[in-house]
């Protein structure tokens, strides 16, 4: 009997093992799945949380009840995988074997790594949503909040869904003004890039959608450190910004197991085949989710196109053929623009996003680049595909490979941008 | 791509401003592309970037992350955005005439 083992049962770890579970055969191989929290969190509600749109029943569920009865799910803490051995070591000393590896330890937010961020004002003036803890706390931060300077910053890239500090400026505007505290409340984005995101044309209608909601945007700024005393974020080259309420977006990194087994970059994350999901560095580990370095957005839909690919990687691994499915670092996020209204982005490794129609060209129905209500719908309806359909490693409908149908390809005026990086 | 001269060597450029080739650079052309970067002279520091950061494209084929080079190279955060005020990782990768460096999605 061989051994497909999964650490992780995250978005990415869950789907791969659920699509495994009907695709191997059963009599020459099991599945195994590694996890230490029993909990299942949809992660893109954490961003609705502050304001009150969604409670916390809403994103967390166990995490037994969305794998197959075929995999077999161990609760446990990974220390270290030893990949010469094909074991994994989990803490307290029990080991699990392999034939086959995926990786999908994902990623999470480290307040540490920046001066002074787990301050005094930690969990009261200095907040994250990125965990559903944070998210939580951030909401009934809220609930006291009567106006002064909220400061939404991103501390470094990469970071898991990099729209989604763009999506919370938008729906705090939103909140603000329903409650009556727009007028009092200055509010600024902060964040290291040279732009409000990370690609050209998309960035340049997203800088026009923050300038008229009166965000101010701060480029270029390196946090170095929180300086609680004096209620400031201050960069490496000694700018600073002032906050009565600060909404940080740590920086993210990999699982410390991916460093404790030297498999991991700078940040923990392993580098990864971006085409085939094959960890460089051993033949028989594939990465999947946020744990890899692939130059892809971290994102639960990346997740979901890089499995129907790794599907295929592993099957082909398993019969001792060559790898032949190739991901294109298909990304497809639907970002919250407040007032009911949402923006929907389709993009991959070569082309960034750009203003169309999705998933048809012309009829749609979902607006690209543009706000409308029912990329707005979309967003809220994705939550009940995710727990019913995404999880369990169903098609949604359209394929892995990002289309250029309905894509407005002439907006293309520097094609060399288009490129991640 | 265009071509312009710098220190009397004719040097291929991106639209960025980056070099094509990191071959064509030299003690000489790094000396310019500084002073177009608004820096006066380079020192030992200077170099101990620019020379990680070629190694590092070398070996792995693009820069090295401001994380990276930190880590691996010596020079601490505070002092790299002295060396190289504004955004290091960019301004340090145009004057050691590599690419520029990918990582941010």
């Amino acid at each position: 009997m061989k051994k497909l083992l999964i650490l992780g049962a995250g978005t990415a770890g869950t789907i791969i093992a659920n699509k495994m579970a009907r695709k191997l055969p059963a009599k020459e191989w099991s599945i195994q799945i590694v996890d230490q929290d029993p909990l299942h969190y949809y992660q893109p509600g954490f961003l609705f949380m502050p304001f009150g749109v969604y409670s916390e029943k809403d994103v967390v569920k166990p995490k037994s009840r969305f794998l197959s009865q075929k995999v077999d799910l161990v609760m446990g803490a990974i220390d270290r995988i030893d990949p010469e051995a094909n074991k994994v070591l989990l803490e307290g000393g029990s080991k699990l074997d392999y034939d086959l590896l995926v990786v999908a330890t994902g990623a999470t937010p480290r307040p540490e790594e920046t001066e002074g961020m787990e301050g005094e004002d930690w969990g009261r003036d200095v907040h994250e949503f990125y965990t559903f803890e944070g998210a939580g706390k951030l909401a009934r931060r809220l609930k006291h909040w009567r106006g002064g300077r909220l400061v939404i910053n991103v501390a470094e890239m990469p970071i898991k869904c990099p729209v989604a500090p763009l999506e919370f400026a938008f729906l705090a505007d939103w909140w603000l003004s329903k409650n009556g505290l727009r007028d009092k409340t200055e509010v600024q984005y902060v964040t290291p890039l040279s732009g409000a995101f990370t690609k050209p044309v998309a960035t340049e209608r997203l800088q026009h959608m923050l300038s008229d909601r009166r965000i101010h945007v701060e480029t270029d700024f390196a946090i170095g450190s929180v300086d609680n005393s004096n209620k400031r974020i201050v960069s490496w080259d000694d700018r600073t910004v002032g906050y009565d309420l600060l909404v940080t977006v740590p920086t993210n990194m990999g699982s410390d197991a991916i460093e404790r087994s030297g498999l991991g970059d700078e940040l923990n994350f392993v580098p990864t085949n971006k085409e085939t999901l094959q960890a460089e560095a051993y033949e028989n580990i594939f990465v999947i989710g946020d744990a890899a370095d692939v130059p892809a957005s971290k994102a639960g839909s990346v997740a979901h196109f890089e499995a129907e690919i790794l599907e295929e990687n592993l099957l082909a691994a398993a019969a001792g053929k060559d790898l032949e499915a190739r991901f294109d670092g298909h990304s497809n996020c639907f970002v919250e623009t407040g007032f009911g209204k949402g923006m929907l982005i389709d993009f991959n490794y070569e082309t960034e996003p750009l203003p169309g129609t999705f998933p048809f060209a012309k009829v749609g129905p979902m607006p690209l680049l543009a706000e409308s209500r029912m990329n707005h719908w979309g967003k809220l309806m994705f939550r009940h595909v995710y727990w019913h359909a995404l999880l369990k490693g169903w098609p949604l409908g359209f394929g892995s490979a990002m289309s250029l149908k309905g894509k407005r390809v002439d907006l293309l005026k520097q094609p060399e941008l288009a490129h991640v990086g | 791509m265009k071509e312009r001269e710098v220190a009397g060597k004719v040097v291929a450029f991106d639209d960025e401003n980056f070099m094509v080739n990191y071959k064509d650079w030299d003690l000489d052309v790094a000396t310019a592309l500084a002073e177009e970067e608004g820096l006066q002279s380079l020192n030992d520091r200077h170099f101990t970037v620019l020379e990680f950061l070629r190694r590092t494209y070398e070996e792995k084929g693009t820069g090295p992350t401001i994380r990276r080079l930190t880590k691996e190279s010596g020079v601490p955060t505070k002092e790299l955005y002295a060396l190289f005020p504004g955004a290091p990782a960019k301004k340090a990768a145009r004057i050691a005439g590599i690419p520029k460096p990918k990582g941010c999605i």
